[in-house]
């Protein structure tokens, strides 16, 4: 979340390195977990629910006494800085409505939404279409890779990590805010993840601390979501069997 | 022409035996198709529909989802997947002491996540064929909240239309249960009479 140049820059150099060594070894991805470092991982979910009992949770809860309205206009504002980075992915992924539709809403949202605070452009039918550079990567057959669970950030997999340093590192509005209007971009993206910390209390509570094995479910959520989002399951995808259960033909679920 | 006729008569004939001779086969009773699952799934979404705009408190509206889904739903089916390969060596007092606990476990632990829909509304958008059962695809509209896709797998082979999975997202119910509940068990060292004892506190 902190940015800082010296950081980015190492930081491209470890990614080409990964992309590299990514491309060469890269499992295709199965319904069943592909977590060879879950010993690791499960320290570091053990420290990232250390870091959300202590620290997110409370200060969520502080952000939550703030009105909702003025909760949505920072969310707006912080979502609609991702917006250009999100139509530079739309162009990679070769996707040029989705790119057409992001481009309309940044500009529609920054000039008549006061720098994006408001939303009129979901009103107007140009709703946000996110996206980020693990959805490029996956658009260039990038496998998925293992499991990983990153500190601070939580669920992602080998490629979706790949994808977060270049997000990070490529992003547009990083790129060119300086100064006093970096620190409100940065201020703004952490009020927002605060924002929806509180908001989403109830489902990430019990995920996190009613699960028996919290570590576990979610690694199957982010993994199922993520599959999900990338239309590798779902509906008219290809792959729409995936994690298909029948439990007619499979009663103790043996398959 | 003729000959044309006959031959469709005789196999509306044949057909209609064959279907009359299927009929008295002890198969699933009810007659499945897309338009019966829809039908099935817009009941269960009315039923969901009316519990989170009803303004009633949690604890009585967890007990209208744990109705919604013994009413909707295939539950043994559901507990028994949820169970996993310990369901083979349970004994049918324990299976279904199991699925009683898990039924209101499951009311409460999705009445809670439904909870978050309250103001909003789910309707159906499409059914259609999927492998051997019947995919419903509805969506969910919440407040300040961009459109959700939330899936029900609904199949016969119960003897009834009786959905057996949800699909929120792209996250598989069955799966995460199964997940969820071997993780429980394995806690209480395999004790399936634990499990059913704690269930109930859950």
């Amino acid at each position: 979340m902190i940015q800082n140049k010296g950081i980015r820059k190492a930081g491209i150099g470890a990614v080409m390195a990964t992309i590299l060594l990514a491309g060469c070894a890269a499992p295709p991805p199965g319904p069943i977990e592909n977590d060879p470092n879950e010993a690791l991982n499960r320290k570091v979910h053990a420290f990232n629910k250390g870091l959300d009992r202590a620290l997110l949770r409370p200060a969520s809860d502080v952000y939550g006494v703030v009105p909702n309205p003025v909760q949505r206009g920072i969310g707006n504002f912080a979502a609609n800085l991702d917006l250009p980075g999100d139509v530079l992915n739309n162009l990679l992924q070769n996707n040029g409505p989705d790119a057409a539709n992001n481009a309309g809403r940044f500009v529609i949202n920054t000039v008549f939404g006061l720098a994006g605070i408001l939303d009129p452009a979901s009103v107007m039918g140009l709703p946000h279409r996110k996206t980020d550079f693990g959805e490029t990567l996956h658009h260039y057959g990038m496998a998925e890779g293992a499991y990983v669970e990153l500190p601070g950030f939580g669920p992602s997999t080998e490629r979706d990590t790949v994808g977060l340093i270049l997000d990070f590192a490529l992003n547009p509005v990083g790129k060119l805010a300086e100064g006093d209007d970096a620190k409100i971009a940065s201020g703004a993206k952490v009020l927002s993840k605060l924002g929806d910390r509180h908001r989403y209390s109830g489902t990430v509570d019990s995920i996190l601390y009613d699960s028996a094995d919290s570590y576990a479910q979610a690694r199957m959520l982010y993994l199922q979501n993520r599959r999900f989002e990338l239309g590798q399951t779902g509906g008219d995808a290809a792959g729409a069997e995936d994690g298909f259960i029948d439990p007619y033909e499979d009663p103790y679920g043996n398959e | 022409m003729v000959m044309n006729d006959t031959i469709t008569r005789r196999g509306l004939v044949v057909a209609a035996g064959a279907t009359a001779l299927l009929g008295l086969l002890p198969r699933p009773a009810a007659a499945l198709d897309t338009a019966s699952a829809r039908a099935l799934i817009d009941m269960a979404i009315g039923d969901v529909n009316k519990v989170i705009n009803s303004g009633k408190p949690e604890p009585a509206m967890y007990k209208d989802f744990e109705g919604i889904f013994a009413r909707y739903a295939d539950v043994p089916a559901i507990a028994r997947s949820a169970l996993g390969p310990a369901a083979r060596g349970a004994s049918a007092g324990q299976m279904s002491a199991f699925t009683k606990a898990y039924q209101g476990y499951i009311g409460r632990k999705y009445g809670r996540r439904f909870r978050e829909f309250i103001g909003g509304r789910i309707e159906v958008v499409n059914a259609k064929p999927l492998k051997s059962y019947y995919e419903v695809i509805s969506v969910a509209h919440l407040q300040g909240e961009a459109p959700f896709d939330l899936r029900w797998h609904v199949s016969n082979k119960s003897g009834k239309d009786l959905f057996f999975n949800i699909i929120i997202e792209g996250v598989n119910m069955l799966a995460t249960e199964r997940e969820e509940v071997a993780a429980l068990l394995k806690q209480r060292g395999g004790d399936i009479d634990r499990l059913v004892a704690d269930l109930k506190t859950m």
